[in-house]
């Protein structure tokens, strides 16, 4: 199987003040090619980091990450955005819509981002997937919390990604809703053959994942296979 | 891997889209922005434009403006050499004398110090003369009647076919003189023009010793060109003390005097418009600091920095474009309104059109403003971290300091290059250009000292209310630095106005109190001199001066005659000196208005051999002459040899007979002269009584009435200064729609702070107090900050500018500064209303929404 993310040997610290804090150490792992796979772990373990740096939005101080093939610790801020806009996806805990966008607008953005011109029309299909034919002219502000989550999802495959990310992707959501939104997810990610990458308190959720990877204190304790 | 930018993907109609679609759901935020600056661009786009259209009216109606193609004048009558050269230009088409002279109306018991002008030929060649009948201007020479300036004919009552009696000749009245070539409109208002035929000039009896007047010859020669006409015969006039004036030449001079008035009101306009990009900077920090998140989740979607950073610079700049369109438009409505304003001031009616250089500086000026102060908060987005998107707060932004150092130099290069694009002049632009910064800086350090001075001395044992709203100037996200240069910017513009303009009329009102002189009496001839004191005295007036005045030129200064100096190009003795006509006096001491600086004063000599005289300070710089150089004089063809003997200072502002040149007594008792009188009237009744007396008896006597005057002055310099206030009034908007703009702007968080204390259990009124406080602290900073510059400001135009002692008047004190105040609590309170109105739960939900 060919591995679409490989992580070695991963160091990232953060300043506090003048104080130096140590967020990731010596992390190594790697994700192949349609996998799903979970970041678990305590507040402050680190996981959102880990995704963060997996995405190219930040750089780590050692260590490489291999992206689709490119390594990303050595390209620029815009060959990172450039690399995300056509082979990475995101959902995020708090949806991260673009509040002055409606929903069709939200998702055709990563499509325009690529020149897409039939970007208006794949936007309104992916929507109708994910049972918002009726919310397209919707601002965020006038849709609940699941609906938001699904017009992030429409939007984070709307690129047919190569991975997705998903950070906490249930946590606003009420225990009934983040199950259907995690039913869309697992189906649309089989459906378009994406490679998943979740971030989770959730171990129920991460118990559906293939692969899960335990962090602690900044450090991976467990690196577990589900068969 | 190879940067194959996004851009040539999604080109700059992506861009554009995402400027659109984000910029309509903020429209609000927006508008708050433009209105900032409309004023401002108003305020330029009017004045220049009005200036540009004035500018070019003068010069289409420069041979209007004269009457004819050029003229000759002289305060002599021509000699021969004159005459030649004028019989060679083919002989002049038009002649005038022109004198002041007192005028009675006879069946009217009223009189008044005019402007006569004796006028033959066909003057005025270009332009009309208007009058009231109209007719009256082409018949008044054939009827030997005369055109009265219309204001005095309305002031006296006065009709066609009433009298007016000048000197010896009592002549009909045929219309009303409106306009007139050649008589400018502020000298006009101290003595007004009335028109004569030519050949009752010598018949009025007035033409004697002492009497000032201009000999003019009008040519009407369009075909001659003028240029060369200058170069043959100017230098050849100037040794008969004669001038030729043309008429491009003149109306240049005349524009020159108004452009500088112009570009004045401009820097004032500019100054609003520089507090509005103040006010821009400071939302357009707001409006970015909410759109990072956005900039971030971009990122994270696959936007370049370049990206983010154009999709609000675009909108920044569409902004700017309306208001610049809007600001425009409005000033080009507001032109309009300037021929009303200032047509008591304006040389000639002015027709206004459009000006296209004005129009586009209107537009690129709201773009270029807007993009420039927004550059900073803008650069914010370049900055952001797409982390940011994921929950993880990064420090501040580490924004380079070259880049703040860069927009800041881009925006001090902007301002000077603006102000030089005004005013042509490097030093002025620079000094303007300081003065901003320093200004600015001062009330921004103000402002910063403040709330360190109330970080460290925080008063702890006072009462919650007064501690939360102290609390409040420098909470996170406070718009105290903005609120405090505003205002003070707009404080300090308005009383600084408020001070130059009394300094200027308390120079000229000082000597017209109490029993000092209030009325000067010209002309007097020797063999007069009794009798008219007589007058004074039988009207109950007291004689306060007997000034006698003998005329002279200068013949030879430092040992070069006045033609050696002429022909040497290298000499810098200025000009006027060698054709002036000198009115001088002679006494044995000094008075009130003048300060021995230099050499030694000599009251009286038995010899005039070589007459020991005082010069002014001035003179003495013209003439370049010092203590115990030589002056030669020649008085009415007899020589005498003089030294300067001490220098002195003279202070013209007093309104009192004052001279440059001072004799000793013991030389001129003997030379031919004439007498210049003082008095004190104590009210208007004895001043007009006394007036008819003189005028009835002496009419040669020209009476100089200083309260009219004085009052013309007041009249013409608050008009001036309503000018200056209607300008600065633009600063004052702008800077209460900066205030809105800030308001509103913190208005979330103070909603969320007062929302929060209620829950706790704060009463309305204790919320009520705490927002109060805070406007009273804001307004009582910038205001008092901005009227103490504008003390130390005007104290430096008084002592560089003025010369002249500055007291300071209270009423910026006393109503500027509670009204700034009470205007910044008012504007504060009104947008606080909903805070203080409804519940909690209700503003929380609304806010969120």
């Amino acid at each position: 199987m060919v591995k679409i993310l490989n992580v070695k040997n991963l160091e990232k610290s953060y300043f506090s003040g003048s104080k130096k804090l140590s967020i990731l150490k010596d992390i190594s792992f790697s994700v192949e090619e349609k996998e799903t796979f979970s970041i678990v772990g305590p507040s402050g373990s680190g996981k959102t980091t880990i995704l963060g740096l997996c995405a190219g939005l930040d750089k780590p101080d050692s260590g490489t990450i291999e992206l689709c093939g490119t390594e990303i610790s050595t390209l620029s801020e815009d060959e990172r955005a450039q690399l995300r806009g056509q082979k990475v996806g995101f959902i995020f805990q708090d949806f991260q819509l673009l509040q002055t966008l409606t929903a069709l607008e939200n998702v055709a953005v990563p499509l325009e981002l690529q020149g897409d011109k039939q970007a208006t029309h794949k936007a309104k299909a992916l929507l109708e997937k994910v049972g918002l034919a009726d919310r397209l002219g919707h601002y965020p502000s006038q849709l609940s919390g699941g609906e938001q989550q699904r017009v992030a999802l429409a939007r984070a495959f709307s690129n047919n990604p190569t991975i997705l990310f998903a950070d906490e992707p249930t946590g606003n959501l009420d225990a009934k809703t983040g199950e259907k939104v995690i039913q869309l997810l697992f189906d649309l990610n089989k459906e378009l053959g994406t490679t998943l990458v979740i971030v989770t308190h959730d171990i129920e959720l991460a118990q559906k994942t293939k692969h899960i990877l335990r962090l602690k204190g900044g450090s991976i304790i467990e690196n577990t296979t589900l068969v | 891997m190879a940067q194959n930018s996004n851009m040539s993907k999604v080109g700059f109609s992506w861009l554009l889209k995402m400027a659109h679609r984000d910029g309509k759901a903020s429209w609000k935020k927006l508008t708050l922005f433009m209105a900032s600056i409309v004023l401002g661009i108003a305020a330029v786009v009017s004045i220049q434009s009005f200036s540009e259209n004035l500018k070019e009216n003068i010069a289409l109606q420069s041979k209007s403006l004269m009457g004819s193609d050029f003229k000759i004048d002289s305060n002599k009558a021509p000699n021969e050499k004159v005459t030649t050269i004028m019989d060679s230009l083919g002989g002049a088409d038009a002649r005038e004398i022109n004198f002041a002279s007192m005028a009675a109306f006879p069946n009217h018991e009223g009189s008044k110090l005019v402007q006569i002008r004796g006028i033959e030929g066909g003057f005025p060649f270009y332009g009309t003369i208007e009058t009231e009948p109209k007719t009256a201007a082409s018949t008044y020479q054939n009827q030997s009647s005369a055109l009265v300036d219309a204001t005095v004919m309305l002031q006296f009552g006065l009709k066609v076919g009433d009298s007016i009696k000048i000197g010896n000749v009592t002549l009909p009245i045929g219309g009303a003189l409106k306009s007139v070539a050649g008589s400018r409109s502020i000298f006009s208002s101290i003595a007004p023009p009335v028109v004569i035929p030519y050949q009752f000039i010598e018949a009025s009896g007035l033409v004697q010793m002492g009497s000032r007047l201009d000999y003019v010859y009008y040519f009407a020669q369009p075909d001659t060109d003028l240029d060369l006409l200058q170069k043959a015969i100017d230098d050849k006039l100037d040794l008969e003390d004669a001038d030729l004036d043309i008429h491009t030449t003149t109306s240049e001079r005349l524009g020159r005097r108004y452009e500088n008035f112009g570009k004045f009101l401009n820097l004032v306009a500019f100054i609003a418009l520089l507090l509005g990009c103040v006010g821009i900077a400071s939302a357009v920090h707001i409006y970015i600091k909410e759109k990072l998140r956005s900039v971030a989740i971009l990122k994270c979607l696959g936007a370049s920095k370049k990206q983010t950073f154009l999709i609000y610079l675009i909108q920044i700049a569409f902004i700017g474009l309306l208001s610049g369109i809007i600001g425009t438009l409005l000033g080009l409505v507001l032109q309009q309104l300037f021929p009303y304003i200032l047509q008591d001031l304006l040389p000639l009616n002015v027709q206004i059109t459009l000006v296209p250089k004005t129009i586009y500086a209107g537009i690129l000026l709201g773009i270029f403003m807007s993009v420039l102060f927004a550059l900073y908060p803008l650069i914010g987005t370049i900055y952001t971290s797409p982390l940011q998107a994921l929950r993880i707060q990064e420090d501040d932004n580490p924004r380079s300091i070259k880049a703040g150092l860069l927009v800041l130099s881009a925006i001090f290069g902007f301002i000077f290059l603006f102000a030089f694009w005004l005013l042509r002049n490097i030093s002025f632009s620079l000094v303007f250009l300081i003065g901003i910064i320093i200004t600015f800086s001062i009330l921004g350090g103000i402002a910063h000292g403040v709330m360190k001075a109330i970080k460290k001395f925080f008063p702890h044992s006072w009462g919650f209310v007064a501690r939360t709203s102290l609390l409040n100037l420098y909470r996170p996200q406070n718009q105290t630095l903005i609120l405090v240069i505003t205002i003070g910017v707009g404080t300090f513009l308005i009383s600084t106005l408020y001070f130059s303009k009394n300094l200027l009329l308390s120079q000229a009102t000082i000597e017209a109190k109490a029993n000092s002189v209030n009325m000067i009496l010209l002309d007097i001839q020797k063999e007069q001199t009794e009798d008219v004191e007589k007058t004074i005295t039988d009207n109950g007036q007291p004689v306060i001066d007997n000034i006698p005045i003998v005329t002279m030129r200068m013949q030879s200064i430092a040992g070069k005659t006045i033609n050696q100096i002429r022909e040497d190009s290298t000499s810098k003795i200025n000009r006027w000196i060698l054709s002036h006509e000198f009115r001088v006096t002679y006494r044995d001491s000094l008075i009130d208005s003048e300060t021995l600086t230099s050499g030694e004063f000599t009251p009286r000599v038995t010899t005039t051999d070589l007459v020991p005289i005082s010069v002014s300070d001035n003179l003495a710089e013209d003439a370049k002459v010092v203590v115990g150089d030589s002056i030669t004089f020649n008085v009415q063809g007899v020589l005498i040899n003089t030294i300067v003997g001490s220098i002195r200072q003279v202070d013209w502002s007093r309104m009192q007979p004052n001279f440059t040149v001072l004799f000793p007594k013991g030389v001129l008792e003997n030379a031919p002269q004439f007498n210049v009188f003082t008095t004190h009237v104590p009210n208007e009744q004895a001043s007009a009584n006394l007036q008819q007396d003189l005028v009835k008896k002496y009419p040669n006597v020209s009476i100089l009435d200083l309260r009219q005057i004085l009052n013309t002055v007041e009249k013409l310099l608050n008009k001036i200064a309503w000018i200056i206030n209607f300008m600065a009034f633009f600063s004052i908007l702008t800077g209460v729609i900066v205030l809105l703009g800030a308001v509103r702007t913190s208005k979330h968080q103070r909603i969320k702070e007062s929302v929060l204390l209620r829950t706790l259990g704060a009463k309305s009124h204790q919320i009520l107090k705490i927002i109060a406080l805070e406007y009273t602290y804001l307004g009582v900073i910038g205001g008092f900050t901005g009227i103490i510059l504008s003390l130390i400001g005007s104290q430096l135009l008084a002592l560089w500018i003025f010369e002249a002692p500055f007291t300071p008047s209270i009423v910026p004190f006393v109503v500027l500064f509670p009204g700034i105040t009470f205007l910044v609590l008012a504007i504060g309170m009104a947008n606080s209303r909903s805070v203080i109105k409804r519940p909690p739960l209700e503003v929380l939900r609304k806010e969120a929404s």
